[in-house]
């Protein structure tokens, strides 16, 4: 079964997955957290806030790639501190790869996260904290279980975008094998290396399975959800 | 007992309301935009009031004056909504659950299953809210907010989304709720068939002003009271249209008894909500005879309840529901009137309830 792609190629893949993982799995907790605050909470520098997590989605993906550069780099502030006080690197590694696409995938999850947030009546949340809930509570038992169509339809997106994500990291990491050379940069380097047509056709191929099982799995599990949220004893 | 002070300015409304709330079931009574649903939810702590003074039991929930305000989730106040609430992804017995793992460990606290068997829901319990008819999901929400150990029950017109059918079906539990637990109740109400039934005693509230607070009768009873405390005192019938006449009357007919009325346009069969103002009925102890009025009912005399005036409200049971008749208490003196007396009440006017057939106007 591995014969049809060649070990570098699967390498491709296996490293898109793991970059798409590690940045949906990461970005989540922030992705929520963030969309709640931007739901429901009033507080000065929320529109500043609001354009900020959005602004990847609008910018050039190569700006973003060089403004991660600057900042994460070795040589930048946030990359150097971090290098220093924890050994993380992110410049030319996977793990940068996987921070450019966690970026990139940020405003797709804090979109859908949102949206499924301001669905939730607040005077659910409300009633909660009548019976005695406190606010954490309330976020795990009312508002957490509400909102899984609206997590899962984000984490698929984000996680595709992190399938998908090229400008901002051949920007950021390079185009390097084994690291950071994701199915989208393998296919870039098929295309300009003669000959490498048929490689890009079955890494395309792949990637357009991946995308498709990703939606089929999160719809299932959404109609699964909104079933029992609908009443219905599923 | 349970003592609020609260002021608070909003644009075009001002809410300066005191009152003491004692043990039994207390109703809010007045109209919409009286200010009730803003005193309840800030006894709840779901809002924070300009300048107050909450205190239930001994227990300072509000005191602007001394910087107290204690969160919702710390007031141990159990609150019945009038659209339910009930959590949408949790079952039944999830959802009564739900309150009773904060509730302090030493509190005395109801028993799951008498609170279950109490309301009839034994049979809901593995069902989601999605699944519960409007008067069942009311009944569960009753059981939340009891089996959360309050100290306090508040009650936010929690009839008000239900049919004339589901209002008959929840109120004996509220009754039960005032007569079987022993924890004081504040009902929002601006029905005056509502408050007759539940009220132990009434704070009749208008344009954010308490109006009058007391017993229920005597509040009740009061005729200063009714017209403006909100819609005056009066009965709700529900009839349907039996069939129009050629002379312009329509015929109703409620629980078995013909009503008059002139032209509606309604169809055959299509039900229709009647309100007999108190004021409009004269009572009479026998059948009368020769009268130029078309509606007379026979009834007995349920309850009569005293005012402060000269007034009596006389209660009478009759087989289309019970209708409110407002005399002198010479004129109930005079006639004898005790409970079980049996009466004619001859009904001056009959007005189509405003609004709607089925629901409550809002």
């Amino acid at each position: 079964m591995t014969d049809w792609l060649t070990a570098a190629e699967w390498e491709a893949v296996r490293l898109s997955l793991r970059v798409a993982l590690w940045a949906t799995a990461v970005s989540l907790p922030f992705g929520i957290f963030v969309a709640y605050a931007l739901a429901r909470w009033r507080f000065p520098g929320r529109e500043v806030l609001n354009i900020v997590v959005h602004l990847p989605l609008i910018m050039p993906p190569v700006v973003t790639g060089y403004l991660l550069l600057l900042a994460f780099g070795t040589q930048g502030p946030v990359g150097g501190f971090l290098d220093r006080v924890f050994g993380v690197t992110f410049a030319f590694r996977w793990t940068g790869a996987a921070l450019a696409s966690g970026v990139m995938a940020f405003p797709f999850l804090v979109r859908a996260v949102r949206l499924s947030i301001e669905a939730v009546d607040p005077k659910l949340e409300e009633a909660a904290a009548t019976l005695g809930a406190t606010r954490t509570w309330i976020f795990l038992t009312v508002t957490l279980p509400l909102i899984v169509p609206g997590i899962l339809a984000g984490t698929v997106l984000a996680f595709a975008k992190g399938m998908g994500e090229f400008g901002a990291t051949i920007t950021f990491v390079s185009n390097i094998p084994g690291q950071t050379q994701t199915i989208p940069l393998a296919i870039d380097l098929a295309l300009e290396t003669p000959g490498g047509g048929a490689r890009a056709a079955r890494l395309a191929v792949l990637s357009v399975a991946l995308a498709a099982l990703a939606l089929a799995v999160s719809e299932w599990v959404s109609r699964r959800v909104a079933a029992r949220i609908g009443g219905r004893d599923a | 007992m349970l003592e609020v002070a609260l002021k608070q300015e909003m644009p075009g409304f001002t809410l300066d309301v005191a009152f003491e709330a004692p043990a039994g079931l207390t109703v809010l009574f007045g109209r919409s935009g009286a200010g009730k649903t803003s005193i309840v939810n800030a006894v709840a702590g779901l809002s924070r009031p300009q300048a107050g003074r909450i205190v239930a039991d001994g227990r300072v929930l509000l005191d602007t004056g001394a910087g107290i305000w204690l969160p919702p989730h710390r007031r141990r106040v159990g609150y019945i909504f009038q659209e339910g609430r009930l959590f949408p992804h949790m079952t039944v017995r999830r959802n009564l659950a739900y309150g009773a793992r904060f509730a302090p460990a030493h509190t005395p606290r109801e028993d799951m299953a008498r609170v279950v068997e109490m309301l009839g829901i034994g049979a809901l319990l593995d069902r989601r809210p999605g699944a519960l008819s409007g008067g069942e999901k009311q009944r569960v929400a009753i059981g939340r907010a009891l089996l959360a150990a309050p100290q306090l029950i508040l009650a936010d017109e929690p009839l008000a989304a239900l049919d004339e059918a589901r209002k008959a079906e929840i109120l004996p539990y509220f009754e039960r709720l005032r007569d079987e637990v022993n924890v004081p109740i504040l009902y929002v109400s601006h029905a005056a068939s509502e408050v007759g039934r539940l009220a132990t005693s009434v704070v009749a509230l208008e344009d954010g002003r308490v109006l009058r607070q007391g017993p229920a009768a005597e509040v009740l009873g009061d005729p200063a009271v009714l017209p403006a405390g909100a819609r005056e005192a009066g009965a709700i019938l529900v009839a349907h249209v039996a069939r129009q006449h050629a002379d312009g009357l329509t015929e109703l007919e409620a629980g078995g008894v013909p009503l008059f009325l002139p032209r509606l346009d309604r169809a055959e069969g299509a039900p229709v909500r009647l309100r007999i103002a108190a004021h409009d009925v004269i009572l009479s102890r026998h059948k009368p005879d020769g009268l130029s009025a078309l509606n007379i009912l026979p009834g007995t005399v349920a309850e009569l309840r005293p005012g402060a005036g000269p007034g009596v409200m006389v209660a009478l049971d009759t087989a289309a529901g019970r209708v409110l008749a407002r005399i002198t208490e010479r004129s109930a003196t005079a006639m004898g009137l005790a409970p079980g007396v049996a009466l004619h009440a001859i009904v001056k006017s009959v007005s189509v309830a405003p609004g709607d057939v089925g629901g409550e106007p809002a």
